[in-house]
Parts: structure tokens; sequence; C-alpha cells
């Protein structure tokens, strides 16, 4: 059996990491509800949660308590096994997609051993990431059609209509970056990147692009057209109780975490630390790991900041207006990006 | 076994299964989940034969966007068990004659075949990673490559056309 020849060690430390980066997607997803809330609060000139803990700091576990007690109700004309599956298939997507992100510089023992801070150094890399947000819109499909409800169905196709559109500007905006790295393996993004400056000095619109599709691939405001209240009483999860309305929620939570760490990796330099030359400092092996982390994770929240800035500052999109920003602006501004990016590369290189 | 055989088997049974729920399934939105899992199996047997670019296209462009396509279709009309209209017996021998006249010829075209000698390269050779492929499908297959593209761009412009029409 060539099973048993794999390496003990390479599999306990593969499993830490997996549980650990897990681990850290729950959590922050946890208090990314509280900051949402606190920072509503703050934009709108009152206190947001305040009563549980102190600054109300164990809200979202008295959120999750709640969520996990109250009744769940299949609907009588649902289709009970879809009706399940839908919330598990968006949960596991949005969790499987940390797999290729490099989460800090990689740790070198003493005995010069490294180990990388990263679950799979995949050759496909950043494709691997699209594939599973383009599985990801089975989840919202298949809740919103087994939910036997009128709106959750419209809602449904709006939100997988929406995010088959927004991939395609998304995948040319991440083109140009590609043109640039040569490789479509996260660490080697990261390494072309500390050598040579972020990709977001030599791709401002590239990342414009990208994070507008971003916006919309989590549906998040403005371009959260599968949960218009007005229109659509409460979107695809509108059957949905207890914690499989939890599981939606929390999904787009971690959703927006991970496309966050994503942006980072590819614009702004993955776990590089800015103006310095880190590698110079002669610091001790775990040291240069949790600082690098650390910084990942700075970049990170700014972003989950913007995200929840956006949303309660500007108001929702029509979907016409939606559509005619996917298809007939982004697009075009996507190739011309990648176009330009191509020839000035050409002439570069002449 | 090794690895690689135990999941080769796997994959199979998992592929030929979910390929026959497609066809037996009663409930069309059913049969457009099995087909996204033998999408998905199919997938790992490409990366087993190392094809790792191919691998995950499929999983993008047909699991992830056609049958989304698929699904919409489906979604929106409402087809379930009881509107599937019921068809005629001699409706099912002429598909069951036809499906036996195609494995007919394609067993016809193939039987000379030398497989025994043609194994698949399972986890090596280098041409389906992205930088091989790439370089192939622009130098040697370019031709093929661009009419196939062209192809592509009036069937796009054909349903423009079409959806166009009043």
């Amino acid at each position: 059996m060539e099973l048993l020849t794999i390496k003990i060690w390479f599999v306990l430390e593969k499993v830490l990491l997996i549980a650990g980066i897990i681990g850290l997607s729950l959590f922050i997803a946890m208090y990314t509800t509280y900051a949402e809330r606190k920072v509503a609060g703050w934009m709108q000139d009152r206190h947001g949660p305040n009563r549980a803990g102190p600054f109300g700091i164990l809200q979202p576990l008295a959120d999750g308590g709640k969520l996990f007690f109250k009744e769940e109700i299949i609907p009588l004309a649902s289709n009970k096994f879809l009706f399940v599956l839908g919330p598990a298939l968006a949960m596991i997507t949005a969790l499987v997609t940390s797999s290729v992100i490099p989460w800090a510089a990689p740790f070198v023992t003493k005995e010069g051993t490294v180990i990388p801070m990263q679950v799979a150094d995949v050759d496909m890399g950043i494709l691997l990431v699209f594939s599973i947000v383009s599985v990801g819109v089975y989840g919202i499909m298949i809740g919103g059609w087994s939910s036997n409800n009128k709106f959750s169905l419209i809602a449904a196709i709006r939100g997988a209509s929406q995010m088959v559109s927004y991939e395609l500007p998304m995948g040319l905006a991440l083109l140009a970056v590609l043109f640039m790295t040569g490789s479509l393996k996260m660490s080697e993004i990261v390494s072309t990147q500390i050598q040579h400056g972020w990709h977001i000095i030599y791709q401002p619109l590239g990342f414009i692009i990208f994070f507008i599709c971003a916006l919309a691939e989590c549906n998040r405001t403005p371009f959260d057209l599968p949960e218009a209240e007005n229109e659509l009483n409460f979107g695809y999860h509108q059957e949905y109780s207890s914690m499989k309305l939890g599981f939606y929620l929390f999904a787009e939570y971690i959703n927006m975490f991970i496309s966050s760490a994503i942006m980072v990796t590819l614009f702004l330099g993955g776990y590089d630390i800015p103006f310095v030359n880190e590698a110079s400092w002669g610091l001790p092996a775990f040291w240069m790991t949790f600082i690098s982390f650390s910084v990942f994770m700075a970049k990170i929240f700014f972003f989950l900041f913007v995200f929840i800035w956006i949303r309660w500052t500007i108001p929702r999109f029509r979907y016409d207006q939606l559509m005619n920003l996917g298809w007939k602006k982004l697009i075009p501004l996507a190739l011309l990006n990648m176009i330009i990016t191509a020839a000035v590369m050409l002439l570069l290189k002449k | 076994m090794s690895i690689t055989q135990i999941l080769f088997w796997l994959l199979s049974v998992i592929a030929i299964f979910s390929a026959l729920m497609v066809v037996s399934s009663k409930n069309p939105v059913y049969s457009v989940l099995w087909l996204i899992l033998t999408f998905f199996s199919i997938s790992g047997h490409y990366i087993l034969l190392n094809a790792q670019f191919l691998a995950i296209v499929n999983i993008i462009v047909y699991a992830g966007a056609i049958m989304v396509l698929f699904l919409f279709v489906i979604m929106l009309m409402n087809l379930n068990k009881e509107t599937e209209p019921q068809k005629h017996k001699w409706l099912r021998m002429a598909g069951a004659i036809a499906g036996g006249a195609l494995l007919l010829v394609l067993v016809a075209a193939l039987k000379n075949v030398d497989i025994k000698n043609q194994e698949a390269l399972v986890n090596e050779g280098n041409v389906g990673l992205i930088k091989n492929l790439g370089r192939e499908l622009f130098t040697t297959y370019v031709v093929p490559f661009e009419i196939s593209s062209i192809l592509f761009l009036s069937a796009m412009v054909g349903t423009i056309v079409i959806g166009k029409k009043e």
C-alpha cells in the first residue's frame, strides 16, 4: 500500500493548518457581523449592540445561540433533500476557497525544513479559486428553487445570473495580473510582488474592476439584488429558519473574508510589509511568520471595513443597472486593461 | 493497489453511476445535479492524468456556467415529475434503437484500435500543465484553435441575432 508511505508529519501539519484556517474564517466571520453592526451604528450616529458583555463583545455568540435554538421549519411543499443541501453547499464552497491562499511567510524550522503557511500550493492556484466560486452559485440556486416559493426562485435566479455575469470581468482583470506574474501559483504571485512592487501600482484599473466584481460576487450592497427586501420580501433564503438561515448569512461573511484575502494576495502584496525589506532584519523564524501574518490580517481588516463602509453609504442598484454595468462597462474596460497591459509588456521586453 | 488506482476506480464508479442517474432521474432538476457530479468526477480523472488546466476549466465552464444555464431553463419552465409528458412506447423503442446503433458505430470504429499497448500516463507527463498547453495551442495547433474560436464567435452572434428577432 502506497497510502502508508505518506509522511505522518506532513499530514499532521496540513490537518493543523486546515483546522486553524477554518477556525479563523469562522471566528472572523462571527466578528465581522459584530463589526458590521458597530460600524453601522457609528455611521448612523447611534450605539450599535452594547448589551451582551462589555461593548457588546459577546453579541455574535448571542446571535449564534439564538439561531441554534430557533424552531427549524422545512416547508411541506419543499424538496427536502435539496432544501438541506443548499445551505450546506453555500457553506462548503465558502470555506474551501481558503485552501490556496498563502497566509504568512513560510516558517523555517531550526533543521531547515520549510513549512509553508498555505494548505496547498497547487499550480492552478487562482484558477482553483475561480472554479470553486463558480460552483458556489449552486448553494443559492438550489436553496431558492427547493423552497418552492416564487420570491425565493426569482431571487436565486437573480443571484446566480449576477454571479455568472460578474465572473467574466473579474477573470479578465485577473488575466492582466497573470501577464505580470507569469504564473497561477498563489505563492509566486506574492513573491513577484515582494520583488517588483505591488500589483495595485501597475494595475489600478484592474484592481478597481476586481473590487467591484468582488462586491457583486459576495452579494454585498450595492449589488445585493438577491436580498432586495422591497422587491422580494427577503430573498433566496426566505423559507429558511434556524441554523440553515444562519449558514446562508454566515457564508456571506466568510465569502467577504476570503475575497478580501484574495484581493490582498493579488493586488496588495499578500503578506508583504510595505516600504521595508523585512528579510534583512534577521528576525527569528517564528516572529517573521507571526509579523507577516499580522500584516496580512491588517490588510484584510481594511478591506472588510471598506465592504461595511460601502454597505452603509451606497444605495442598492436597480437590476438593469447592475447588468448594464457588468456587461457594457466593466467587461470592455477589463478587456482594454488587458490589451494595454499586454502591449506595454511586449514593448518593455523588446 | 496504489492510491492512483484506488482513486481511478472510485472516480469511474461515481462517473458511471451519476451518468446513469442523469438519464434515469424522473425530475429534470435532479438530472442536472447528477450531471454536475459527473463533470466533477471527470475532472478528477483529468487530474489523475496530470491535465490540471483541463480539469479546472471543465469545472469552471461546464459545471459552473453551462449547468447554471440548464438549471435556469428548467427552473423557470417549472418542469416537474408531474408535468413531464408521457412518451409513447414506440418512441422509447426508437430511442433505444438509435442509441444501440450509435454504440455499434463506436464499437466498430474503435475495434481495431490498439488499446493494450497504449496505456494512459497516470500522474506523469506535463503537456497538461498550463505553460506547455498554452505553447502547444499557439504554435502547433494554432489554426484549429483559431478556427474553433471563430466558430464560437459565430455561434454567439447567431444567438444574439435570434434573440433580437421579435
